[in-house]
């Protein structure tokens, strides 16, 4: 059959593939064929390739190890196109499909020949801990080169290059009972809680539930395992209370029972998700589970053992070979050689025989092996050796022989001569270690369990376990624990348990299992062979052993010096061994060596789907004003200020050419100074204010006073923290004897919201006093210059009569026809307007002001040039001249603090401290640059003495900077050390250029410093 | 003088009818969106279709539950919601009122009836201390239908919308993508989501995209 | 993500919706101008740091926007109890479980209070 030669190793039955559905893929260039159910390691497998990588730090090739989330070799870069890259999949986890392209993560030029190969040779016949730092650090200038070099052959894989046409998304689930895992325990929990009324979500990250079933060489009710698996899944399907989530792997275990679990929902279809009825669905789905109880059912990663070249293709772990035949319908190889310390394992050579190839030798640690397995080995005629262990591993490309002799595992001794075998595969299993990564999230500590030889989770208020990540590892044990901890956490939520009547099964006679991580060598650890400990970090025995011996004793500096357990795969394969090994060096027990901490996430997860949808258009929310479509139309060029969009200037565009920031902002200038400009001022924060208390309540949170403040009234009030220093300002309007309309700054509206009901609420819970936002509510449109009144007038029924409507009085009336309170407040000290209209209604009202403003040349500015016109006037922004540091009077503003006010106010007994006292503080003041050409830069620091030897005591710094039209010339905004005593002195900015400003401390207020303009 | 209302109540609270009398064009809070977004119509296919409800008179209670409930009782003719996180309705469902905290509450009526309820309420409550804010420029109400609409929603918020954390008659102020807004549900198979006017492009963007996969359509 | 008990809503909420506010309990002296300035001084910067039970401030700034109190053990990150302003804690670090029921006053043997007790 033209099937048996692509595919040598596949058997013709058997396994959970569709061999009527033949699917191609490329490997590193060439092309293979699979089935439908193959995964890319099985399909590989199948195919007889042997090296599926190079090894990260010596370039030695690798094969397939394991057959899940713990495989350490087989990573693999997806994608046929340069958008499709997918780095770093694990081959063992990525479902075949039609036209998947792979190629290695390592190898360059290619896998069969690397060039790094020669690097690892350099290093000699063992590079320690820290080889490429020690070896390429000199001369420090060319580590960027060599990294170039060493990162293109030793990379682990690389990110896409151009957009990826798929999406991501995220799921907020909700659920009384989540359980991780959906083999016997996970299966058997889910049913019993799904049956008692429960919501539960049940996920496991394989392509189908049932997990060990599924490769089970064990019947259930005198059934395949499958047919249970089947049964239940099917059932919990049709159940409303049921969330099954197949290919969603549990990630990360967050505080209060807050699980992510990452869904691949189409990743198993093909490179970029399918289009279904014209609509892509997203890739893969991030679930924010928030559990009621957690249930886990992890299961365990069989553990290989550490001997002599144990890295060599064609060494793997016992259960993946099970599992590849079981499952998947593939032999790896020929010539089987299983070295093991378990009865369990024997299922490896059972299934080699049963698939019709040669076991050669079952090498078995223990002296006199006994139960149920092995004796069905025995009977098969299987040759066991007993109290041996495979020592290492013959051959470079592929597995030739193993090496075997008698050992004593307690002296860590070879006790008889060695016998080598001739073999093409060597299965291992040196235990099974349960799946506590994310039991140890929760930041339970795990305790070692000397009966299992592995590590179980402790487990915080609210979590369960069940089956073999407790140490349960067979199959009557797991199914019976899986109710009973269902049934835990149900009690726990209030539910009663329905029992539910568990399927027949055989129950084994197990041998004990033995203790054995590393095999001993003839030879010293650090001369013998390289034994593997983790393959992805290419940490060795030898590697641990000289950790330890350099004087690294915690586990977890041994760690992050020889790098064991840093690689995509976590060490889920080495930990444990790795810690055994550092426990027999250190002359301790693995329980007192420790374990290291599993963080999250469990296997590596794509950034898409951490994403989801919050990027692109969707990165964080943009929030406009009712004007907003007016400010695009107009060719508005945009600021962030927050979260806000707001239009930063308004560039003309003439005979087809644009106008220049500088050039737009000096126009809008001269407009508002010399006729009139309008400014979406909508964004300004705005708190209504009612109460009998309301007046009080302003005194305690301004620092200036409020008392007397008529209705019709403006008034610019000051809030400092109880430190004493600036937060925010902004003018209050009395609209009634207990009734006002707060300011606030942009960026400080939500913040002074919080401030005023956190004082409300937990000082002073007595004031009758309610605040409420009517941000939103109210669009502000500020119309300023000269002309303002002539064009105001032809729109409004209010009188602006300069007498009656004096400079901060506001005042009811329409505007366009839209009743409008208009307040006469101004931020470019010109006389100013501001109109607040209901923000339905401001479009109609602002383009009213155009169409009467043409004669007036009505010039929209933005924030830039309000900026500039403020600054000129020597009106701070909270936030900018302030960064939490300053006082009113460190701005000069102390005719706005009310010291003999009757309340302690927020911020006043702060103001009497000797430190708020003292003379040298940064006090803001005005520095005109001595070159007028000059805009200083914002943030520049400022000294005395430029000609003082570095470093120079710096005395300031420039808070704002621009060029000022009206004035022709650069200013600025400052703070400097005793500033308002120093008028008239010259201050130096050195910058970075070499280039030295001087500049003159002059007032803050440039322009008109009388005062005159606001007030005509 | 225009006709347009304004007085101050014998409790110095200034009272503002800032609706327009005379025919004046207006703009919902989703007015850019429309014109720059677009709206996709609602289909066949269509699992989730959305409908604003633009112009309606938003009212922000403030106060004591038992002054506040007996006044709303005299002037809508139903109570206050006593439960967190619940919302009462008038028979026809045009007027509904939310329990937003301890001391608040949202009154949604049609659109003009703002500033006479706003009237009839401070008559009721004389002296009393509270506060009534009319909020109608500031935010807009969206509903959400259809039968992939509770998967839309948790796409979007933490919140547990699912029927045994959301019964007919709840309504939360919540996480919403990366703004908030007031999720409620008046009937079963019906959601109401309340948006703030300078976030609401943001949240219907947000919404469109999260329902490209149920093909959501937008009702006119 | 803690998942807090809200007083006020009278249910469990995603940390999402609140913002810490520190130490709970600090009370602004009733007379500023009376303090020293080492009285001042550490009324304004001086907070605890405790390892285990701690009590913490906390306003649920996406939902009723009320402040409220919390308890919470800063190593395990248990979340003991939630309570409104001006209550006092029944879980403190001179009783980690709890105050004995003679000592407690009515409001803090509400059955709400009990509901905010989580993992």
């Amino acid at each position: 059959m033209s099937q048996s030669l692509k595919q040598p190793n596949r058997v013709r039955e058997g396994g959970r593939i569709d061999r009527a559905q033949t699917l191609s893929f490329t490997f590193n260039g060439k092309q293979y064929q699979g089935h439908a159910g193959d995964t890319l390691a099985s399909a590989l497998l199948a195919n007889g390739v042997n090296i599926v990588n190079r090894s990260f730090k010596y370039s030695r090739p690798r094969g397939i190890v394991a057959a899940g989330a713990e495989e350490p070799n087989a990573l693999v870069q997806l994608g046929s196109t340069e958008a499709a890259q997918v780095p770093n999949v694990r081959a063992t986890q990525q479902a075949l499909f039609d036209g998947l392209v792979a190629r290695s993560t390592n190898g360059w030029p290619n896998v069969q020949r690397d060039v790094m190969s020669l690097v690892g040779k350099l290093g000699g016949q063992f590079m320690p801990p820290g080889f490429y730092y020690k070896t390429f650090m000199a001369p420090a200038s060319m580590w960027m080169t060599y990294e170039k070099v060493i990162r293109k052959g030793a990379g682990l894989g690389r990110s896409p290059m151009e957009r990826d046409p798929d999406h991501y998304d995220h799921l907020n689930q909700h659920c009384d009972l989540l359980v991780v895992g959906a083999g016997p325990a996970g299966l058997s929990a889910a049913l019993t809680a799904a049956r008692s009324g429960a919501r539960v979500i049940l996920c496991d990250e394989q392509e189908e539930m049932g997990g060990s079933l599924l490769d089970s060489r064990e019947q259930l009710d005198g059934q395949p395992a499958h047919h249970w698996v089947e049964g239940v899944v099917s059932e919990l399907a049709q159940m409303a209370n049921v969330t099954l989530l197949p290919r969603t792997t549990a990630n990360g275990y967050h505080d209060h029972h807050f699980v992510t679990l990452h869904e691949r929902r189409t990743e198993h279809l093909g490179e970029t998700a399918p289009l279904t009825d014209g609509q892509r669905p997203s890739r893969s789905r991030m679930h924010r589970v928030r559990a009621g109880q957690v249930l886990l059912a992890t299961g365990a990663h069989e553990r290989p053992l550490v001997y002599g070249n144990n890295d060599v293709p064609g060494n793997m772990t016992a259960g993946a070979v099970s599992t590849y035949i079981r499952r998947y319908g593939v032999v790896p190889g020929n010539k089987l050689v299983l070295s093991t310390t378990n009865d369990y394992a024997y299922r490896a050579a059972l299934d080699w025989l049963d698939a019709g190839r040669e076991v050669v030798a079952i090498v078995d640690a223990r002296k006199a092996p006994e139960g149920d397995l092995v004796e069905q080995a025995r009977v098969r005629g299987v040759r066991i050796i007993e109290g041996a262990a495979v020592l290492e591993a013959k051959g470079s490309d592929r597995v030739t022989g193993a090496r075997v002799a008698t050992i004593d595992a307690e002296t860590f001794k070879v006790t008889g001569s060695s016998d080598t075998l001739s073999c093409d595969t060597i299965a291992s299993s040196g235990g099974y270690s349960p799946a506590i990564h994310l039991a140890s999230h929760t930041g339970a500590r795990p305790t070692w369990n000397d009966e299992i030889l592995g590590f179980v989770p402790s487990l915080v208020k609210g979590v369960h376990a069940a089956g073999s990540v407790r140490g349960f590892h067979q199959l009557a044990d797991g199914l019976a624990n899986g109710c009973s901890a269902a049934a835990e956490a149900l009690s726990a939520l209030g539910f009663a348990a329905t029992p539910v009547e568990l399927p027949q099964v055989n129950t084994y006679r197990q041998g004990a299992a033995c203790a054995l991580y590393q095999v001993p060598h003839e030879k010293p650890t650090l001369r013998g062979p390289k034994q593997f400990v983790d393959m992805q970090n290419d940490v060795t025995a030898a590697a641990i052993e000289l950790a330890t011996r350099e004087g690294f004793e915690s586990i977890e500096h041994v760690k992050r010096y020889t790098a064991m357990g840093f690689g995509t795969d976590q060490g889920k394969l080495g930990n444990i061994n790795g810690m055994a090994i550092a426990a027999r060096c250190l002359g301790k027990t693995i329980p007192e060596v420790g374990t290291t901490v599993f963080r999250p996430n469990y296997t590596p997860v794509t950034f898409g789907a951490i994403v989801g949808r919050h990027c692109r258009d969707l990165f964080d929310p943009e929030r406009y004003t009712a004007m907003h479509q007016w400010h695009v139309e107009q060719g508005a060029e945009f600021e962030d200020v927050g979260q806000w969009k707001r239009p930063w200037y308004f560039p003309r565009t003439v005979n087809g050419k644009t106008e220049s920031m500088h050039d737009a902002v000096a126009r809008e200038c001269l407009a508002v100074r010399q006729g009139v400009g309008i400014l979406d001022a909508s964004t300004l924060g705005k708190i209504d204010i009612q109460g009998p208390d309301a007046r009080e309540f302003l005194g305690r949170v301004y620092t200036n006073k409020w008392a007397k403040l008529a209705p019709g009234r403006v008034r610019y009030g000051l809030m400092c923290k109880d430190d004493g220093m600036l937060m925010d300002d902004g003018t209050t309007s009395c609209l009634g004897e207990n009734h006002f309309l707060m300011t606030t700054t942009t960026g400080g509206a939500a913040g002074v919201m919080e401030w005023l009901e956190l004082w409300h609420q937990t000082e002073w819970p007595d004031l009758q006093v309610y605040f409420n936002s009517v941000t939103d509510h109210w669009a502000t449109i500020t119309v300023t210059g000269p002309e303002a009144r002539k064009l105001l007038a032809e729109i409004t029924d209010i009188d602006l009569d300069r007498e009656t409507f004096k400079f901060m009085d506001w005042r009811e009336g329409t505007v366009a026809d839209v009743p409008a309170r208009v307040f006469r407040i101004s931020f470019t000290g010109e006389l100013s307007f501001e109109i607040n209209v209901q923000a339905n209604y401001a479009l109609h009202v602002w383009k009213t002001l155009f169409a009467h403003g043409e004669k007036y040349d009505l010039t929209p500015y933005g924030t830039e040039t309000m900026h500039v016109l403020r600054a000129e006037k020597g009106l701070i922004i909270a936030g900018q001249e302030t960064d939490g540091s300053v006082t009113p009077e460190d701005l000069g503003m102390q005719w706005a603090v009310g010291y003999d006010k009757p309340f302690p106010w927020i911020g006043k007994r702060a103001l009497t401290r000797s430190d708020t006292r003292r003379v040298d503080r940064k006090q803001m003041v005005g520095l005109m640059p001595k070159d007028p050409s000059v805009v200083l830069e914002e943030g520049a620091q400022i000294v005395f003495d430029p000609d003082h030897a570095i470093p120079m005591p710096m005395v300031g710094h420039v808070t704002s900077s621009y060029y000022s039209p009206i004035l022709e010339s650069g200013f600025a905004l400052a703070v400097i050390k005793g500033g308002h005593q120093r008028m008239g002195e010259i201050v130096y900015l050195p910058m970075v250029d070499g280039k030295t400003h001087a500049a003159e401390i002059v007032s803050p207020v440039f322009y008109d410093p009388k005062g005159e303009r606001q007030h005509v | 003088m225009s006709e347009h209302t304004s007085a101050t109540t014998a409790t110095g609270i200034n009272m503002y009818d800032v609706r327009p009398t005379t025919e004046v064009p207006a703009e919902s809070p989703l007015a850019w969106s429309y014109h720059h977004t677009g709206h996709p119509g609602v289909s066949q296919r269509s699992r989730v279709v959305i409908r604003e409800r633009a112009m309606l008179g938003h009212v922000v209670l403030r106060g004591g539950a038992i002054v506040l409930d007996e006044a709303v009782r005299q002037v809508l003719g139903f109570g206050l919601p006593a439960r967190p996180n619940t919302l009462n309705q008038d028979p026809s469902g045009e007027r509904s009122a939310q329990w937003l905290s301890p001391d608040e509450w949202l009154v949604i009526v049609p659109g003009g009836e703002e500033f006479s309820l706003e009237a009839k309420l401070r008559e009721a409550l004389g002296d009393a201390h509270y506060a009534i804010v009319n909020v109608s420029g500031g935010q807009t109400l969206l509903e959400l239908e259809g039968e992939a609409a509770t998967e839309l929603l948790m796409k979007s918020t933490p919140y547990d919308v699912h029927p045994a954390g959301f019964p007919v008659g709840k309504g939360v102020t919540t996480v919403f993508a990366k703004s908030n807004l007031i999720l409620r549900r008046p009937a079963e198979d019906r959601w109401e989501l309340v948006l703030r006017r300078s976030f609401a492009d943001y949240l219907y963007r947000w919404l469109l995209d999260a329902g490209q996969e149920y093909a959501i359509g937008v009702d006119d | 993500m803690l998942h807090i008990y809200c007083p006020y809503c009278e249910e469990l909420r995603e940390e999402e919706e609140f913002h810490p506010k520190g130490q709970a309990h600090i009370t602004r002296p009733a007379d500023p101008d009376a303090c020293s300035d080492e009285e001042w001084g550490d009324y304004l910067f001086f907070r605890d740091n405790p390892r285990g039970i701690h009590h913490e401030m906390w306003v649920h700034a996406i939902g009723c926007r009320k402040f409220f109190n919390v308890t919470r053990n800063t190593v395990t990150y248990e979340i003991l109890e939630t309570y409104p302003m001006g209550e006092q804690p029944r879980f403190t670090a001179e009783y980690p479980e709890g105050k004995p029921a003679d000592q407690l006053n009515d409001a803090q043997q509400e059955p709400s209070r009990q509901e905010g007790v989580h993992v």
